[in-house]
């Protein structure tokens, strides 16, 4: 990075920006290696020195390799877009490195042997834009992952970053600031999709002149990464939305808590805090403008209760983190008892581009009800895992199917889990549904954060119910009884059915038991947390009925109730599952019959999972 | 937990001027109590009653205040930890693909289950929710090293990595 330069006013900003995208334009041969926690877990560090090796061994000078934010494909990782036409190569290995350096990048042809090979066509795909993964995607929130390097805050001023500010704190009133948001028709993407602008004019309404804008990143939702992906990928991004918040709404200070376990996303965005003091953007006196704000980063302590605003609070002000009832309304008494906006990670990144591109754009996308784009981290029993960013309004059928390849191993789709541990469960008929706020929430479900978890046949939908219910149970912070009892209890009925001591009167218990979780708890944990169960109920009541009455598990995976058989009819002898078992359980010779010892089989179903021709079923 | 709190105030297992030095970085400030809590438990890997002492009586806080914070968090362990740190991930993505496997096979082999630690201090089980690498799921660290993709048939020969 060149020297540093202080910015105090818009003029300094300007030869700023200008000199950034000189920088960044004489740079003609450019790699972008992911560098996501997912792809990181994967390899990519090595793929990334590898890139560095052979760009210094070719002796390119024009050359950049960036180790950016996640590009999203994580089933592909490590993931790398080669040149400006972003040739797209997947499960990249360090030894193919030099080839693509000399084929690619100098050369400017793709090396067919190692593209994305389409399962539809079979045909291999060049360009990152035409795999159909990305194809149909719209990335605001995600915008410069994969192409900025997020420590960099020149490459991010290079590509339009702290311009919403600038245009801001220059030619905006906070009034005008506030207007914007309120006319996009942005709402709050943690969740609960409560409008952005409403929330802020409250706060900014009080007496009280001090006050706090707090940024959310306590994505506590297992099997979620989008706020992750954001706060590897465009730290800075996530600074400007507090800073514009912080202007807008009159606030000198603002905190982001960061969940315990994104170590990574802790250090962008500590890196970044530390540049934006350094280059002026934080501190007194902004751009030559009269306002002033800093951020603080809070680590969070592995609570998944945290997420709750006013148990995030009170984990700021260094307490254990316990909800406090909702009659106190945080824009009145917030942080330290001042009037707080907080909004999620994903919310705040939206805000610059609002600011830049103006309220009328965002509003373009997306739906009537929910503008704008969505960021979705799609897991579990799918082709290909990662993070999707798409318009609000998308179909649920589109986003499993066209943009993540449908269900894994082509099994049949039984349901997605949207809204995570206080979401509920999307069923085959409802697949046509468009994802935005409010459809969610007629069938049942909720938009919640983001995380969609595809459920194959194999998925038991009781058990997820009990997972769910575990987790929540475990995550009660214990205050008030409905949830702190309630849960508990409703975990032992739920384990009780997966474990074969089960009784239809345990049903009614159950229904009983979420309508007081429902009314009478404190928090939005403990009111939401039936969700799973009662929308498991609603749509696969016969899975739960059959445990009871028949005491078995279609899916094949509780335990007590599964038995798994070897057909011999199907069966080929081709002795892969023997070689998976891990309790040798399975016997039989090579292209003989085979069988399992169910009185030694632990019911892991990995002979399953590994049978290419179907031949091991539950019985 | 803490009992003979006098008595082991004077208890020399804490280094004093550690936990001074914490304070000291977040400007002594009682609000801090969990950044300080958090930077003792990077430091030391668990918070022994004497850390706990330490704290109180340096942000002059009561006891049963850092005790309630210092229990309520799942980052702050209260038990001393084993050599190695097994995190098996339990987000759903993870539990849907092998993870309640992966823990029954970790159980087969070390004999101990999650949140405890094996006789001989070497490993410590710990179960985590999510750490965002759901594509490799199920996914386990050791150490802070991810394996991804683990079946239960390798668990053991990825903890012989770690047993010399």
């Amino acid at each position: 990075m060149s020297a540093t330069v202080t910015v105090t006013t818009l003029s300094d900003f300007r030869a700023l920006q200008e000199r950034a995208r000189e920088r960044r334009a004489a740079l003609k041969h450019v790699v972008s290696v992911c560098g996501g926690t997912g792809c990181r877990a994967a390899g990519s560090l090595a793929v990334y020195e590898a890139f560095q090796q052979a760009i210094a061994a070719a002796g390119l000078d024009d050359a950049v390799v960036r180790f950016t934010g996640c590009h999203g494909f994580c089933e592909r990782g490590p993931a790398v877009l080669v040149g400006d036409q972003e040739y797209f190569y997947g499960r990249l290995k360090p030894e193919d490195v030099a080839e693509v350096v000399q084929r690619t990048l100098i050369e400017g042809e793709p090396v067919a042997a190692l593209l994305y090979r389409d399962a539809a066509s079979k045909q291999r795909i060049p360009l990152a834009r035409d795999v159909p993964f990305y194809a149909k995607q719209q990335r605001l929130a995600l915008r410069y992952n994969g192409l900025i390097d997020p420590c960099d805050i020149e490459d991010f001023i290079a590509v339009g970053g702290y311009e919403a500010l600038a245009q801001a704190l220059s030619g905006m009133t906070p009034e005008q600031v506030l207007q914007a948001v309120e006319a996009s028709g942005l709402r709050g993407r943690g969740g609960g999709g409560f409008p952005t602008g409403r929330k802020w004019r409250s706060a900014a309404e009080q007496p009280e002149p001090i006050r706090y804008v707090i940024c959310n990143g306590d994505e506590g939702d297992p099997g979620a990464f989008m706020d992750e992906g954001i706060m590897e990928g465009n730290p800075h991004g996530v600074l400007e939305g507090l800073m514009l918040g912080g202007y807008a709404i009159g606030a000198r200070q603002g905190y982001i808590y960061v969940r315990y376990e994104y170590p990574l996303a802790m250090r962008h965005l500590q890196e970044a805090i530390d540049a934006a003091r350094e280059y002026g953007f934080l501190g007194a006196d902004i751009l030559g403008s009269d306002f002033d704000f800093d951020i603080e980063i809070v680590r969070g302590g592995g609570a998944f209760v945290c997420g709750e605003s006013s148990a995030l609070l009170a984990s700021i002000e260094g307490d254990a983190g316990e909800p406090r009832p909702k009659y106190i309304h945080m824009a009145e008494e917030g942080l330290w008892g001042k009037p707080t906006v907080l909004n999620n990670v994903e919310t705040w990144v939206n805000v610059p581009e609002i600011i830049r591109n103006g309220p009328e754009w965002f509003k373009s996308i997306g739906t009537e009800g929910s503008a704008g784009t969505k960021v979705f981290s799609v897991v579990g029993k799918v082709k290909h895992t990662g993070l999707v960013e798409v318009p609000m309004g998308m179909t649920i059928r589109e986003l499993i199917y066209d943009v993540c390849g449908g269900v894994a191993g082509d099994r049949p789709y039984k349901g997605v889990q949207t809204g995570g541990p206080s979401g509920g469960v999307i069923p085959e008929e409802h697949l046509d549904l468009s994802i935005d706020f409010d459809s969610l929430w007629e069938v049942g479900s909720m938009m919640g954060s983001g995380g969609l978890i595809v459920m194959d046949d194999r998925t038991c939908m009781v058990e997820v119910a009990r997972y769910f219910t575990e987790f929540l149970s475990e995550e009660s912070c214990g205050k008030c009884v409905p949830c702190r009892e309630g849960l508990w209890q409703m975990l032992g009925l739920l384990t009780d059915i997966t474990q074969g001591r089960g009784s239809m009167e345990q049903i009614a218990l159950l229904e009983e038991l979420a309508e007081v979780l429902a009314d009478a708890s404190l928090c939005a944990l403990g009111s939401t947390a039936a969700n799973p169960v009662m929308s498991t109920l609603r749509y696969f009541r016969d899975e739960y009925e059959e445990h009871i009455n028949a005491g078995r598990c279609r899916a094949g995976v509780c335990k007590a109730l599964t038995t798994f058989a070897i057909d011999p009819e199907t069966c080929t002898g081709c002795h892969a599952c023997v070689k998976v078992c891990p309790v040798d359980c399975i016997s039989g010779q090579a292209k003989g019959k085979h069988e399992i010892n169910t009185d030694v089989c632990v019911r892991c179903g990995l002979c399953r999972d590994t049978c290419r021709f179907e031949a091991i079923n539950v019985v | 937990m803490i009992e003979n709190a006098e008595d082991m105030s004077t208890s020399t297992l804490v280094d004093s001027a550690l936990v001074e030095a914490l304070v000291a970085r977040h400007r002594g400030h009682p609000a801090a109590l969990l950044a300080v809590l958090q930077d003792l438990q990077e430091e030391l890997h668990w918070l022994p009653r004497e850390a706990l002492l330490g704290v109180a009586d340096c942000l002059e806080v009561p006891l049963t205040r850092v005790y309630r914070v210092a229990s309520f968090y799942r980052a702050l362990s209260l038990e001393p930890r084993g050599e190695h740190l097994v995190r098996v991930c339990t987000g759903t993505a993870c539990h849907l693909r092998g993870a309640p496997g992966v823990i029954d096979a970790l159980q087969r082999d070390l004999s101990i289950g999650p949140g405890e630690t094996t006789g001989d201090m070497r490993f410590s089980v710990e179960t985590v929710h999510c750490l965002g690498a759901c594509a490799l799921a199920p996914v386990i660290t050791i150490d802070g090293k991810y394996f991804g993709g683990v079946k239960p048939g390798d668990v053991s020969d990825i903890l012989d990595l770690y047993r010399k």
